[in-house]
Formats: C-alpha cells, structure tokens, sequence
C-alpha cells in the first residue's frame, strides 16, 4: 500500500510540475470559493455578537464564563493543586506494581503534543496582530482560568471511559456525557453526546486538519516560493495517510520524539531573545498591560485585544472544547482525578508558558508598526489590523519576529512548523476517529471511511486561503465548546464528588507517595 | 529460615548461566526459596501517540505474558522440579531499579545476574543495567560472566 502511495505521490507532484500554472491557480480558488460558501452560516452561528454589541462574539464569553465557574466551585483548583499534579508527572504516586501501563506523563506529553502547534505560533500572531499586545494579558488570563475547564472535563473523561474486552480503551466527551447524564437520571445525554460527535468531527477535519495544512503550506512557500496549496496538501495527505491507514507507525514515532524536542527549542530560542533583549521586557509588558485596557489604537480597542486573546488561548489549549479528554482517558488509574490533576497543567505550558513567549519575541521584535506621535498601534489600509513591517500575518510574522534577532531561526521554525502541523493532524485523526466510531460503531470500513476523508479535507485545508480556513476551525472547535461546556455544568458536581474525596484521604495520608 | 536469593533473567545465555549458578548456590543452602525475576525495560518518561496510549494496556498484559510463558515459567519449572523452591516475578520499569525493589520487597538477601552488555553508545553514557544494580543495589549482587 505505502509503495502504492508513493507512486500516487509521485505521479501527483509531477503533474503539477507539467500542469499550466493558471490551471493550478485555479483548482485553489475554486476550492476556496467552495468552502467559504459552504461553511458561511455555520461560521456566522458560531460566531454572532452577543445581542446589544456589534463585535462581542457569544462564544468567547461562554468560554470564560465556564472557565470562571469551573474555577470558583472547586475552590481555584488550579492552584491549590498545582504543586500536587508535579508530583504526580514526576511519578511519586504511581505504584510501581502498574509500571508499564500509560504514565501520567505520557497522557500529558500526548495531549500537549496534539494542542501545542500551531496555535502556539500561528494563533499567537493573529491574536497580537489584530488585538495588540494587550490582547496577550487576556490570553494569560484565559489560559490561568481554562486549567479548570481541563481539570473538569479530564477527571470525568478517564471516569466514563470505555473499556472493552481486548484491553483498549475510548473515551472523552461523547462517553461521559451519555453515562454521567444516565447516572444522574437526566434526559438527553444520548442526543448532546452525539451533538458533541459531530461538532468533533468537524473540528478534526477544521483545527485539527485544514488548519494545519494551511499554515504548513503557508511555511514551505515562505521558503521555497510560491506554488499552488494542493500540491502541499496532497504530499501532507499522501504521509497521513500512510501513517493512519497503512500503519507506518515509524513516521508518527519519529514525529512524536522530535515534535517534544522542537518545542523546547522555540521556548529556548525565545527565551534567548527575551535575554539579549532584557531591556525592553519592561517595556513589553508594560505594553501588554496598557494594551489590555486601553487597546492602544488596535481595531475595537480594549475589547477587540480581549476577543483576540480569549479566542486565541482557547484554540490553542483547548480547554471546554473536550478534545483532551479524549486523550488523557487511556490512563490506567484507580483515581480519575489524578488526571484531571495532571491535565490542568497543559494551558499553563501551552498558554500561559508557550503562547506568552511568542507574544513577548513579536511585541519586542518591534514588527508591529507604532505611531512615534501618539504611541499608539497603526492601523493597515484596511483598518483590520496592525499594519506590520512586511504586512506580515500569521506565522510569517512570529517568523519574522524570530528571524529579526536570530537570522537562521525561521528555518528550524518553518520545519518546526511543518512537524507540529503533522503531529497535530495525527492526534486530531485520533480524536475525530473516537467521535466517528462513537457515531457509526468500531470497525474496519466506517474507520476507514473517516480516515479518506481526513485525508481529502488536507487537500482542501492546504488549498484554501487563511481566512475561510481560521473561520471554519474556530468555529468547529467552539461547537465542540459549546455541547462540551454545556454538559460539564450538570456533570460538575460528580467531579466535586471525587475531589471531596480525593482531597480527604491525601490529608489523612490514605493516598501514599511511593517516592522515596 | 528460608534464604531467599533473587536470580535476573534476560532470556539470554548469561541469564542462564546465572541460573546454574544460583542452583548451585541454592543447593549448598537448607531452606532457600529463588526469586526468578523478569524486567521489562520501560519508562513512564517516553513520548507516545495516542493510539499507542490507547492500546497500551493490552500491550502490557502481552509482554508480560510472553516474558512468564517463554523465560520466567520454563525457568522456575525446571528449578521445582529439579527439588528446588522458586517462584516467578514479571514485571516492568527500569532494570536495575526493578531488580533490586523486587528483591527488597521479597526479603531475598541477594541478587544474581548475569553480565549483560548493551553495546557501544548507550553504554558508554548511561552504563549498562549491571553497573546500575551494582552500584545502586541494597543487597550484595553476584555478576555471572
């Protein structure tokens, strides 16, 4: 089959190369124009202001809200626990008698590798670009709030999972939200948990897919020059595929050791800009404060930096959406909420660690153009944005953000890029997978079905331009939010339970540390 | 009282000349009961795919089964029947660690193995399991070359 691929690839690539240009050109605006009309209302929806504002999206405010409410009623979880999850990575309560089964650090390491990526680097730029710095104080806020969002939906995901005869496991969402509702006698579990499918679906196919492909492209043109995004898209697709569909396992291991590695390398990279240019950290931070309540000249002020940074920290970590639930649930624990634990970690690495730095390099790097006059952001002709040196967007701009002080750096950042676009197309494979199968039953054909269809939507991600291709992600995503969120407010008080628990018999030394 | 010593397989050939020289031991000793343990290298540390998480469970259960049914359960049966008292362990983690807590956890006052060397780089930086047990072990380790 891989041989197979290959030669389809190939032949693929070549008649690219043969093929006019214009035609080309004209296969990505013909799948642009395709996509925005299907998927308008669908974006519209999601994205509707909240009734008496122009631009205050609902969803944005449905996420804070649930990440407020998440964090009062267990009594700031995120922080009371912190140092507990630590040593929960680190191993000391794992009973040495499990070794072998998943580790808390494998389930974080895996659902951070399916969360940091793009949104890290792409996302962040889009968020300062538009929003300023200040919309990077929003982000921070969001991330510190969203960790017990991730707590919540992580304790109940390993809680209802399914565990079947031969030993593997499914859950997330779609699990718990059928069960924990026929526990408590509520009606409707069945419907919201198939609601909640669908909306993962889309979002692998959004986020977790065209999204990708699109940045991916986005990068490899910044290099090599232009060409059409289909070609991208079908080199990408052809390796997914022989990844998800032919089993080449070797390609997602090597990915999976070299994606963690390159994280560290962007935050040491950003952290040695930060020190070359400690003297104007101050400064940065002073404009990320003043930005987020002024907004300092940026499109919609104080509010347009907060939507920005909202929006933002929430597709990148991903907390109320329940994509990590699905992740985190293949963890053998006699404790569900030792996950949960473990889980809050990931917005604080993700968002409040990865995303800030990003934040810092673009707003110290001075790409975003300033009004010497006023102090205030400049505006490019369209009034959309902050206009930038080169009119860079996206990740072209944290690119050149990097390239400004390390000058070789967009070149590991373009093949970072690429890495964390693949791994995050295989995690997202995964989750839409899980929501497929819960839809239309484990087996071979409806597996594989998906897996084509996975494939074809990374022809038509890469192919596509930016615009329709955010709007649809963002809106997949925050439907997955909005079914997810909506269930964990009746399903609260089942984690409460545990927690309760939990935190009794740690104090009364009945949960023992193994450390020595 | 039962003497219990602790013999580390690998399933290699040095294993078993550990084993011959345990029964050897064994034989000199009244009442001595052999520990026959199995590790499975493994780190809670390593990246993985989801998928891999999600089958790993089942994974465990058939790397154990294949370490009891191929090195462990052949080895403790040949010692039974030779008139020898000795049970089986398998388990996962890091070698030399594993090796020297199912020792503890057993009450067995020694441990046997065999000279294992991994070759060239991994050894040069990490050392190789043996030298680990060596230095780290709570018990006198006897190293069969």
């Amino acid at each position: 089959m891989t041989m197979k691929t290959l030669k389809t690839l190939t032949a693929a690539t070549l008649a690219s190369l043969v093929a006019p240009a214009a035609y080309a050109e004209g296969i990505d605006a013909k799948v642009n124009e395709a996509f925005a009309a299907a998927t308008g209302p669908f974006v519209s929806f999601i994205f509707a202001p909240l009734p008496g504002t122009t631009s205050f999206p609902w969803i944005v405010l449905w996420l804070v809200v649930a990440a407020s409410v998440f964090t009062v009623y267990f009594g700031a979880v995120q922080f009371r626990f912190f140092s507990h999850a630590i040593r929960l990575v680190k191993g000391d309560y794992s009973d040495p008698n499990d070794a072998g089964e998943v580790s808390h650090f494998q389930a974080l390491t895996t659902a951070l590798s399916g969360t940091v990526g793009l949104g890290n680097i792409a996302g962040v730029a889009v968020a300062v670009g538009i929003g300023g710095p200040g919309a990077t104080f929003w982000m921070i806020l969001a991330g510190l709030l969203g960790m017990a969002s991730k707590f919540t939906e992580c304790t109940l995901g390993v809680k209802y999972r399914n565990e079947y005869e031969d030993g593997t496991v499914s859950g997330g969402p779609m699990y718990y939200i059928s069960k924990g509702f026929r526990e408590l006698g509520l009606p409707g579990g069945k419907a919201l948990a198939v609601l909640f499918s669908i909306f993962c679906i889309l979002g692998a196919f959004g986020g977790g897919n065209m999204f990708q492909a699109n940045q991916a492209h986005a990068q490899i043109t910044g290099i090599v020059g232009d060409y059409p995004g289909w070609i991208t898209g079908v080199i990408f697709a052809g390796i997914v595929f022989a990844v998800i569909v032919g089993g080449i396992k070797s390609i997602a291991n090597v990915t999976e050791k070299i994606v963690p590695l390159m994280g560290i390398l962007y935050v040491g990279a950003a952290l040695i800009i930060l020190i070359v240019n400690y003297d104007k950290i101050g400064w940065a931070f002073g404009q990320i404060f003043a930005g987020a309540f002024t907004g300092l000249g940026v499109a919609g002020g104080m509010v347009g930096a907060l939507i920005q940074g909202f929006k933002r920290a929430a597709f990148s970590n991903e907390a109320g959406v329940g994509s990590a639930a699905i992740a985190h649930s293949a963890v053998k624990t006699k404790e569900p909420i030792t996950e949960g634990f473990v889980s809050l970690l990931e917005p604080l690495i993700d968002t409040v660690v990865i995303c800030t730095m990003t934040a810092l390099v673009i707003v110290i790097s001075q790409q975003l153009m300033i009004d010497e006059a006023t102090g205030q952001y400049m505006l490019n002709e369209a009034g959309s944005a902050i206009a930038t040196i080169d009119g860079n967007t996206g990740v072209a701009l944290t690119s050149a953000a990097f390239g400004s002080s390390i000058s070789w750096f967009p070149y590991v950042l373009a093949i970072a890029v690429i890495l964390f676009a693949f791994s995050t197309m295989i995690s997202w494979s995964y989750y839409g997978l899980k929501a497929w199968t819960y839809l239309f039953g484990e087996g071979k054909l409806p597996e594989l079905v998906f897996k084509l269809l996975f494939c074809v939507f990374i022809v038509i991600g890469a192919a596509a331009s930016l615009g329709p291709v955010i709007d649809f992600s963002d809106a997949a995503i925050f439907a997955m939010a909005v079914v997810n969120i909506f269930a964990l407010y009746f399903l609260m008080k089942l984690v409460r339970k545990e927690l309760n628990s939990y935190a009794t018999r740690l104090e009364s030394g009945e949960i023992k540390s193994f450390a020595h | 009282m039962t003497v219990r010593i602790t013999v580390g397989l690998d399933g290699t050939e040095t294993g078993e000349r550990a084993l011959s020289f345990a029964r050897d031991l064994a034989s000199r000793i009244e009442a001595c009961e052999l520990i026959v343990a199995y590790v499975i290298e493994w780190s809670p540390f390593t990246f993985q795919t989801a998928e891999e998480n999600d089958k790993r469970h089942k994974r465990r259960e058939e790397e154990i089964q294949i370490a009891t049914s191929r090195v462990v359960s052949p080895a403790v049966k040949a010692l039974t029947d030779a008139g020898f008292n000795a049970k089986g362990v398998v388990q996962h983690g890091d070698v030399a660690e594993t090796l020297n807590r199912i020792t503890t956890e057993h009450g067995a006052s020694q441990i046997i193995v065999g000279r294992v060397s991994n070759d060239g780089f991994t050894k040069r930086i990490f050392g190789s399991s043996t030298q680990n047990l060596v230095m780290h072990a709570d018990v006198p380790v006897t190293v069969v070359g």
